[in-house]
């Protein structure tokens, strides 16, 4: 079925679909309508689930938390301000390897204040243990939330579902609405591999010492240190899984291909343009205007941050002549945290594309399609390495 | 590739005592229960054990008379607290030190 509406409901939609049993979240802003609505679903018993509205999102995650440790499917959504105030429990939730799924609406961060978007919420998330998605429309928000789910009940690590906030959380849009027996024939039952269980008690994620140590029963039980790097191993493997996940969901629904790398007439350029979210459609039409001119240039999206596929990123890259990154976000003091990435997945290659780092949009700056075409017809025409330092566009009473 | 494959390191543990160490080196004062005030020692009845009921680490006996177990006690006080016939007092261990000092005299 289509429908048009928001990438919020879009987002409601997917968790309805994936039939989760418990939903957290704290109602007021930073928060976006979608678990408004949520709890509609809820109410009007369109959706079997425990509603719990709380009073801060760290207490969102807390619920979610628990509930995920006794088994239920759990989600939260938020943005923001109310993503860094989660911030302790993001790590517990990685570190106790509970498959949450959580959307966040991508946001600028105060202060100054701002509600508009930008991505330096999630991406400043970036090392917490996460896996992190990135959609770039409403139906890349509603396929990636179903995927969420499944990936992240299969290698027991959260995933957060990002889309850029007001662009795509308050724009309508339509998109396809999966069916629901497909997606509970595409969607196992979540089973759990470690949860409470009443019949069989036991302490989870109790206190590690720097070395291992026996446990009551006199055996070598793990400590700090291979428990994280259990987590870093299956973050790796989870890039296969989800590569899996793709191919079922484009079996099932028809629609995918992508699951790290979205490229748009890259194959023959000799430029690329890399961003993430939105953004990355916006420029298809700056593409499309530069081909026109007869300039080779391509534009490619990044669905999954991480893990970070450097694989398909290096193949996708590597030969090119140049690379331009655009961020909504900026590890301040340095570069964007993409372009860094990017550039150190690139370092093992001979042949290496120059590459400009441009900072745009940050706390909802309005991006301007001839602005963009400017700044890549320009930077195509000298593609040499300007330095690191980032390009800010869009910059109005400079000092 | 398999779920099994995945998470197969995490801190779980069964519960036992002793899991976490030897904690009643924690403390810093001692529960003592005066058995002539206590109610289930003083009537021989199976009645109150809130010091039982209350410990958060379960190192109180629901026995006539209650027995705390000072390996794990962490001294918290809780027991103390919550006593009705105000039977258990908080002693320093520093004053448990001396006595044993004493005696090696």
């Amino acid at each position: 079925m289509h429908m048009i509406e928001s990438g919020n409901v879009a987002a409601a939609t997917g968790v309805k679909l994936a039939r989760a049993g418990v939903i957290a979240a704290y109602p007021i802003t930073p928060q976006t309508p979608l678990t408004e609505k949520l709890s509609e679903f809820v109410a009007s018993g369109q959706m079997e689930a425990e509603y719990i509205p709380v009073e801060s999102e760290h207490s969102a995650m807390a619920v979610c938390i628990a509930a995920s440790s006794a088994g239920a499917r759990a989600f939260t959504a938020t943005s923001a301000n109310g993503l860094l105030y989660m911030n302790e429990q993001l790590h517990w939730a990685a570190g106790a390897r509970l498959p949450i799924v959580m959307c966040v609406a991508n946001r600028g961060i105060g202060a100054p204040w701002t509600v508009w978007n930008d991505q330096q919420d999630s991406m400043s998330q970036r090392d917490g243990g996460w896996i992190q998605l990135y959609a770039n429309d409403h139906q890349q928000i509603i396929d990636s939330v179903i995927k969420a789910f499944y990936l992240a009940e299969f290698v027991s690590i959260p995933v957060m579902v990002c889309y850029d906030g007001y662009l795509l959380s308050h724009t309508y849009m339509p998109f396809e609405q999966p069916d629901q027996t497909l997606v509970d024939g595409f969607l196992p039952d979540f089973k759990p591999k470690n949860a409470l269980d009443p019949e069989n008690p036991s302490n989870f994620n109790t206190v590690t010492l720097p070395d291992v140590r026996p446990d009551i029963h006199g055996n070598i039980a793990p400590g700090y240190m291979e428990i994280r790097h259990c987590l870093h191993q299956d973050m790796r493997k989870a890039m296969m899984v989800l590569e899996e996940i793709d191919m079922k969901f484009q079996e099932t629904f028809g629609r995918g291909g992508h699951p790290f790398v979205e490229p748009y007439l890259c194959d023959d350029a000799d430029h690329v343009v890399v961003s993430v979210g939105s953004l990355s459609y916006h420029f298809r039409d700056v593409i499309d205007l530069l081909r026109k001119e007869g300039v080779k240039v391509g534009v490619m999206g990044i669905q999954l941050y991480r893990p970070f596929p450097d694989k398909a990123i290096v193949d996708a890259l590597q030969g090119k002549s140049s690379v331009f990154v655009f961020e909504k976000a900026l590890s301040y003091g340095n570069q964007g945290p993409l372009y860094a990435d990017i550039k150190a997945a690139l370092y093992p290659c001979d042949n290496k594309p120059a590459m400009h780092n441009y900072i745009l949009g940050l706390g909802g700056r309005e991006i301007k399609t001839a602005q963009l075409l400017e700044t890549v017809r320009t930077a195509c025409s000298k593609p040499k390495w300007l330095g690191d330092t980032p390009i800010w566009l869009g910059l109005k009473c400079q000092e | 590739m398999k779920q099994d494959d995945f998470s197969t390191l995490i801190s779980r543990s069964d519960p036992g005592p002793g899991d976490g160490g030897r904690t009643g080196s924690w403390r810093v004062l001692r529960p003592v229960i005066d058995l002539g005030a206590c109610i289930p020692s003083k009537t021989n009845k199976r009645a109150c054990f809130n010091c039982w009921f209350y410990c958060p680490d379960g190192v109180v006996s629901k026995t006539i008379p209650p027995v705390i177990d000072y390996e794990y006690c962490k001294g918290c006080g809780i027991c103390a607290e919550e006593c009705p016939a105000g039977a258990i007092s908080m002693i320093e261990e520093a004053h448990f030190m001396e006595e044993k000092n004493d005696e090696c005299i």
